[in-house]
C-alpha cells in the first residue's frame, strides 16, 4: 500500500488559489461601470470573435477574464439557465443576482472537487431603470460573490485600476465620459507596461441600454467607438433607437 | 429531470446539463434536460378522443417591392362558439420574422414562444443570427415534435415569413403537419378561411407592390375570408378591434398601429358597402 505526501487542507488551498490567481493576473483586463443610460462593458481584446463580453438575459450581461474555455463553458451555461428560467417561469424572473447564485455554486464546487480550479473571474451586471439600483456582481475563482457599487475592474492590474476608478469614476455619467476614461485607464495600465500603444481596434466595447424596452444589450462596433471618442467633435450616445 | 427543472441542481450548482459543450439549441437542451416543458406534451396514444380547445383561423402572408406582410384575422373559435374576438395570431419571434398561426391556439402560443427562446439563445451562444432558412428548419422541426397532439385535435399551422438579409428579399414559408417545410412564392394563406383569402390573393397580388398596396390586398384577403368563413372573424367595428399586421423590411419587423389600421379597415368596409364583392 502506499500513501501521497501528505498536504494540510490549508496548503492545498492555498495552492489551488494562488495558481487560479496568477492565471487570472496574465489575463488582459476588462472594466463593468454603471452610467447615466446603462452600465458599459470595456475589455482590452483584440479579438473580434474570441468575446470576453456577451448577452445573457434582456437586461443582464457578462464579462470575463482569464482562461477563455474555461469562462466560454460558464457563460453559456448561464444563457441556458436564463433561458429556461424565462421560459419556464417569466422573462422577469430572471434575475442576475440568481444568476450570480448559479455560477458561485458552480466555481465553489470546481475550486474545492476537481483537480485545478478554474482560472476566471466574472461580473455579471443588471441594469435597472434608475442608475440606482442597477447590480454588480463580481465572481472569484473560488466562488466568492461580491456585489460591487457602480464599477468593477477585473484581470491584469485590476488593484490599481479599481483605486483609480474609485477616484474618477462618478454616477451619471454620459456613455462617452465613461467609455473615454475606461480607454484611458485601460490604455494607462498598458502604458506601464511598456506595450505598444492600445489603438480602438484592441477594445471590446458593449452596453446595457437601460432606456430599451426589452433586449438592452449592444455591441458598440469600433466605428461608433470612433465617433463617440471623437475628440473634435464627440458624440454623446450611440445612433440608433433607444425606445424612449 | 429534477420535478423543478427551472432550477439547475439540487445545491444550486450548474450542472453537466448546463455546461454540455457544443449545443445552439434551446429545444436540444429542453428535450434532454426538462421534456415536460416542451409544447404538445401529455397522455400518450392515440386513443384519447379529440380535445376541444379554441382554434385561430386565416393567414396570409404576401411578398411586396420591399419586403413581405403577414397579417390574421383576431377570431379564435371552439366548436360554433366564438372563443376570444382579440386574439393575436401573428407574431415576431425576433427582429427579422414573423410567424403567423393557425390551429390549437393554446399548443400555437407556446410553440412561438418556444421559437423566439430558441432563435435568441442561438444569437447569444453564436453571436450571429441564424439564417432565415435556418430559422423556419427550426420552427418545422417545432411542428414534426407536434404531431402526437395532431391526433387528438389539436393541429397547428403556422406560416413563416422573413427578410432575408443574405439575399435582400422577403421569403413565405408554409408546413405541412408532418414538419413538412416549403417555400411559397408571392403569397399564401393558412386556416378556415384559407381557401377564399387564397382566391382573393391571386387576383389582387401583383409582383412588386408599394408598402401600402400590399397591405390593402392584405386586408381585402381577410375580408373576403371572414365573408364567407364563419370562424373567421371580420373587422369589428362595434368594438374597433382590426385585423393585426407585420411588415417586414430591411429594417426589421414594425407592427402596423391600431390608428393606421383603422382609416384602412373602414374605407374597406366603405366601398365594399354598395359592392359586396370588392376591389377588382
Amino acid at each position: 500500500m502506499t500513501f501521497g505526501m501528505y498536504v494540510s487542507p490549508e496548503q492545498l488551498m492555498k495552492d489551488r488559489a494562488d495558481y487560479a490567481r496568477q492565471g487570472i493576473a496574465r489575463g488582459r483586463a476588462v472594466i463593468v461601470a454603471s452610467y447615466a443610460t446603462g452600465i458599459a462593458f470595456v475589455a482590452e481584446n483584440p479579438s473580434r470573435s474570441l468575446r470576453k463580453v456577451s448577452e445573457i438575459y434582456d437586461r443582464i450581461g457578462f464579462a470575463a477574464v482569464g482562461k477563455y474555455n474555461e469562462f466560454e463553458n460558464l457563460r453559456v451555461a448561464g444563457i441556458r439557465y436564463a433561458d429556461l428560467r424565462g421560459f419556464s417561469y417569466d422573462r422577469t424572473d430572471v434575475t442576475a443576482r440568481g444568476l450570480a447564485g448559479a455560477y458561485a455554486q458552480t466555481l465553489g464546487t470546481v475550486f474545492t472537487q476537481e483537480s485545478k480550479p478554474y482560472e476566471i473571474e466574472i461580473t455579471v451586471a443588471q441594469v435597472a431603470t434608475d442608475p440606482d439600483q442597477d447590480q454588480i456582481f463580481r465572481l472569484t475563482y473560488d466562488g466568492s460573490v461580491s456585489d460591487e457599487p457602480g464599477f468593477v475592474a477585473m484581470g491584469r492590474d485590476s488593484e490599481s485600476l479599481t483605486s483609480s476608478l474609485a477616484q474618477r469614476w462618478r454616477p451619471q455619467m454620459s456613455l462617452a465620459q465613461i467609455l473615454s476614461l475606461c480607454v484611458e485607464m485601460l490604455r494607462g495600465a498598458s502604458e506601464e507596461r511598456k506595450t505598444p500603444a492600445l489603438t480602438h481596434d484592441d477594445f471590446e466595447v458593449a452596453v446595457l441600454d437601460r432606456r430599451r424596452p426589452r433586449r438592452t444589450f449592444r455591441r458598440v462596433p469600433t466605428s461608433a467607438l470612433d465617433t463617440l471618442l471623437d475628440p473634435a467633435e464627440p458624440l454623446e450616445d450611440l445612433p440608433g433607437p433607444t425606445g424612449d | 429531470m429534477s420535478p423543478n427543472a427551472a432550477v439547475p441542481s439540487a445545491d444550486g450548482r450548474l450542472g453537466p446539463a448546463f455546461r454540455d459543450v457544443g449545443g445552439t439549441s434551446f429545444v436540444d437542451f429542453l428535450s434532454a434536460h426538462a421534456p415536460h416543458l416542451l409544447p404538445g406534451v401529455g397522455p400518450e396514444g392515440a386513443s384519447v378522443p379529440p380535445v376541444p380547445a379554441p382554434h385561430g383561423t386565416t393567414i396570409v402572408a404576401l411578398a411586396f417591392a420591399d419586403g413581405v406582410i403577414v397579417a390574421g384575422d383576431r377570431r379564435a373559435t371552439m366548436g360554433t362558439v366564438i372563443a376570444r374576438r382579440d386574439m393575436e395570431k401573428v407574431f415576431a419571434p425576433d427582429e427579422f420574422c414573423a410567424v403567423g398561426i393557425a390551429g390549437s391556439a393554446g399548443v400555437a402560443i407556446e410553440v412561438v414562444k418556444l421559437l423566439q427562446v430558441e432563435l435568441e439563445h442561438y444569437e447569444k451562444v453564436e453571436g450571429t443570427l441564424l439564417s432565415l432558412e435556418g430559422k423556419a428548419n427550426r420552427l418545422a422541426s417545432m411542428i414534426r415534435g407536434n404531431l402526437g397532439n395532431v391526433f387528438r385535435g389539436l393541429t397547428v399551422l403556422p406560416v413563416f415569413a422573413g427578410f432575408d438579409l443574405t439575399a435582400e428579399t422577403g421569403r413565405i414559408f408554409s408546413y405541412d403537419v408532418t414538419g413538412g417545410c416549403f417555400e411559397e412564392h408571392g403569397h399564401h394563406s393558412i386556416g378556415s378561411g384559407s381557401v377564399f383569402a387564397r382566391g382573393a390573393l391571386k387576383k389582387l397580388w401583383q409582383p412588386r407592390m408599394s408598402p401600402e398596396r400590399a397591405t390593402s390586398v392584405a386586408l381585402e384577403a381577410l375580408y373576403d375570408a371572414a365573408d364567407d368563413d364563419a370562424a373567421t372573424g371580420g373587422p369589428d367595428v362595434s368594438r374597433r378591434i382590426w385585423p393585426s399586421v407585420a411588415v417586414l423590411t430591411s429594417a426589421g419587423v414594425r407592427f402596423l398601429t391600431e390608428a393606421e389600421i383603422e382609416p384602412l379597415v373602414l374605407d374597406l368596409v366603405q366601398a365594399r358597402a354598395e359592392n359586396p364583392g370588392g376591389a377588382r
